[in-house]
């Protein structure tokens, strides 16, 4: 018995051998590896690396530092773009894939268009919409002008109709995946619960809310914790549509990082910066869980 | 981890040096370099490498060749290549062309993990950068043995390929920004001189404004506008930087005047607000404004459009004459120089290439030899046009890090201060003084 199960135990770790081994060499070793480069001031291109200790901690959180507030003012842009995106990146694809769950003609071409912006990489998503929101020669102001709209928003270089557009363009490009995974929880839920709502006298609306948003509790978890991931990890849309501007207003906590540690090679004080958002991000899933719990609590009780 | 292979690399990198002085000390009877200009005058001294002028005659080899020209200058340096290889049976050329941003970001990282090139172009203010940093090696001997001096050309190109006392640049080009105008739009609003200074730029606009173009002179806020605002600088009689890179200074009077006079081109309505990234040069192409400030490698673009263009030198808006300059430097990587053959060829390729200084016109550069501007095929190009401006031509002085810490800096500034979201004083003091905090912390970094 034990012999056996001993074996089974090694064949499981057989199993997840190749993911542990990728893993740990691409996920595990590069977080202890930035860990060990906070504390130093490392630039790779230069043979000092002198240790430094939590200097670059101390740095980033003192407001005399030159760092302090370029740092500080990419974590505002980086929280204000998640506060506007992530409610909107839950709700919207929710609202799509009840539309995408309904039988008409034409189903799958509407399923199509929704899904195809997110085909396309953030380099071509950045390029266009950078030409299409140009203040003075864009498409957009041009019709905006031409239905008798304002036609004179700066769309790339004022505040706050910047986050409008990184906001806007994020969400039609990215709306395509989140509505695609809620479309695979609804597709899950059993046909007999909207048939026994149904019998219990629940209209369309108490079935959506009685059965359908129940159901897909786990699905939006998940749905909700990678829309704060993926937000919070922006970088190629400002970096690509506004490159900051105005002033370094929309310039996110990543483009900060990037900026610092690839191209100015102040690597110390990047890890050290990821390491900040890192924590805060972990704080923020602890908070997701906890929230999903506490009212998956309720609902059982 | 990082470290063991960088120490080796140095020692070695001195091991093989000596090995490659060993080996071509008795190279100073032949002397016939192929460049022409300088082969008679074989050097006294090695230099490091002790490169004596003569062609690479050893085995065949391959040289790795990176540069960032991607532009209108891309085919002028291919046929260039092709001209060289057709000549050196025995060296062939992996060019590998990148973008200029992502090519400073590759170049000490492939370099650090030895697949960097052997040789290359890169901007002058970039090179003490790279030589602090151990990418680039001296290349004194290849100037004195082509015969390099610096009468032969202009002294500000010359000086800053310098850095502790060693040369680290051939120069290849000198390039500047320029004033396009539109040549159909002064006609219709008879203009018939390109302005020349604050006053007849004015006076330009308004006639064009009521010829019917609204916005005349597009303001960029981003790229190249602190390019315009440095050259503004300096005709104002500023200097961006202290020449030791210990303080950034433009933060004085005339800098403020030079923002200043930027954001009042938007104010006085001779450019509408908040022009995007590019969207001057693109309007310009389309014929929506009359008049805009950018590079000189942009004529082969211009050229192509079709649209009937100017070129001129900036107006004088400040006290006298002067513009940006940067200048691309051929440059040998510390990697090269490991191999005595590599660098010997490496070296017959830059002595070469800087040869052609005057071919290169055709990439809409300004040739960096005197003796080159002499030559028809620049004399007969459309930059030649920018007469005078070549004497008063500024560039940023040799201090590594130096391009860096302008981004977050001065060019969120001048940002700033053409959106007109922050006044220019202040947004010039504010950035000054991050950048001299930056500098000062480059200046330790790399060891002064």
């Amino acid at each position: 018995m034990s012999v056996a199960r001993r074996s089974s135990a090694g064949v499981a770790w057989l199993f997840l051998a190749p993911y542990l081994v990728l893993f740990g060499t691409f996920v595990l070793a590069p977080i202890v590896l930035g860990l060990w480069i906070s504390l130093h001031s490392w630039d790779f291109t230069l043979p000092g690396k002198p240790f430094v200790g939590l200097d670059n901690y101390v740095d980033l959180f003192s407001s005399g530092s030159v760092s302090f507030e370029p740092f500080w003012n990419s974590m505002q842009a980086t929280g204000i773009f998640t506060v506007f995106s992530v409610p909107l990146l839950i709700v919207v694809p929710l609202a799509v894939a009840l539309a995408m769950n309904q039988k008409f003609r034409g189903r799958n071409i509407f399923r199509a268009v929704f899904f195809a912006p997110y085909v396309l990489g953030v380099a071509v998503v950045g390029v266009v919409w950078r030409f299409l929101l140009d203040r003075n020669i864009g498409a957009v102001n041009n019709y905006l002008g031409t239905i008798g709209l304002p036609d004179a928003t700066a769309w790339l270089s004022s505040l706050p109709a910047a986050w409008v557009a990184l906001v806007g363009v994020t969400v039609w490009w990215t709306l395509g995946f989140n509505a695609v995974i809620y479309l695979a929880g609804l597709q899950d839920i059993s046909a007999e619960l909207y048939d026994a709502a149904k019998v219990d006298g629940a209209g369309s609306w108490a079935s959506f809310w009685h059965v359908t948003l129940p159901s897909l509790r786990p699905v939006t978890m998940f749905v909700t914790l990678i829309t704060i991931i993926a937000s919070a990890n922006m970088f190629g849309q400002s970096f690509i549509m506004t490159n900051g501007a105005p002033g370094q207003d929309t310039r996110t906590a990543i483009f900060y990082i990037a900026e610092t540690g690839l191209q100015n090679f102040q690597m110390g004080e990047a890890a050290a910066a990821s390491w900040i958002l890192t924590l805060f991000l972990m704080l923020l899933s602890v908070l997701v869980f906890g929230f999903f719990r506490l009212r998956g609590g309720t609902e059982a009780s | 981890m990082n470290r063991t292979p960088l120490f080796t690399k140095k020692n070695q990198s001195a091991l093989s040096r000596r090995g490659f002085l060993g080996l071509t000390a008795g190279g100073l009877l032949v002397a016939g370099c192929g460049g022409g200009q300088g082969a008679g005058t074989a050097p006294q001294e090695e230099g490091v490498g002790g490169f004596t002028g003569e062609e690479y005659s050893g085995p065949d080899l391959s040289l790795a060749y990176w540069n960032g020209f991607t532009g209108g200058d891309g085919p002028a340096m291919q046929q260039l290549v092709k001209d060289f290889t057709a000549e050196h049976d025995n060296i062939q050329i992996k060019n590998n062309t990148v973008d200029w941003a992502d090519f400073y970001q590759r170049l000490p990282a492939a370099a650090q993990a030895g697949k960097g090139p052997d040789v290359g172009a890169m901007h002058l203010d970039q090179l003490a950068t790279n030589a602090a940093r151990n990418v680039i090696v001296p290349l004194d001997d290849l100037a004195e043995a082509l015969g390099l001096a610096e009468e032969d050309f202009t002294a500000s190109v010359w000086g800053p390929g310098i850095y502790q006392d060693a040369r680290y640049g051939i120069p290849l080009d000198v390039h500047t920004i320029a004033m396009y105008y539109n040549m159909d739009h002064f006609e219709k609003a008879g203009i018939s001189e390109a302005p020349t200074d604050a006053a007849s730029l004015e006076d330009a606009c308004k006639k064009l404004q009521a010829s019917g173009i609204k916005n005349p002179f597009w303001m960029p806020n981003q790229w190249p506008a602190h390019l315009m605002f440095l050259s503004l600088l300096w005709q104002f009689g500023g200097e961006p930087y202290a020449e030791d890179g210990s303080a950034a200074t433009y933060d004085d009077e005339a800098g403020e005047q030079a923002l200043t006079w930027m954001r009042e081109q938007v104010e006085k309505g001779y450019s509408p607000d908040n022009v995007d990234i590019d969207a001057q040069y693109t309007a310009f192409k389309n014929g929506q404004n009359s008049i805009t400030w950018d590079g000189i490698w942009q004529i082969n673009d211009l050229e192509d459009s079709g649209l009937n263009y100017g070129i001129a030198p900036l107006p004088v808006i400040g006290d006298e004459l002067a513009a940006w300059a940067n200048s691309h430097h051929f440059f040998m990587t510390a990697q090269a120089a490991d191999d005595a053959d590599r660098a010997n060829a490496g070296k017959t390729f830059i002595g070469w290439m800087s040869d052609q200084s005057a071919a290169w016109s055709d990439a809409g550069m300004i040739p960096a030899r005197n003796s080159a501007r002499e030559d028809a095929k620049f004399t007969d190009s459309p930059q030649a046009a920018l007469g005078d401006q070549i004497e008063a031509l500024h560039f940023l002085p040799p201090v590594p890090g130096l391009g860096d810490v302008q981004v977050p800096t001065l060019e969120v500034a001048v940002n700033e201060g053409v959106l007109g979201k922050t006044a220019p004083a202040e947004a010039l003091s504010k950035a000054a003084s991050n950048a001299t905090e930056l500098m000062g912390k480059n200046l330790e970094k790399f060891g002064g």
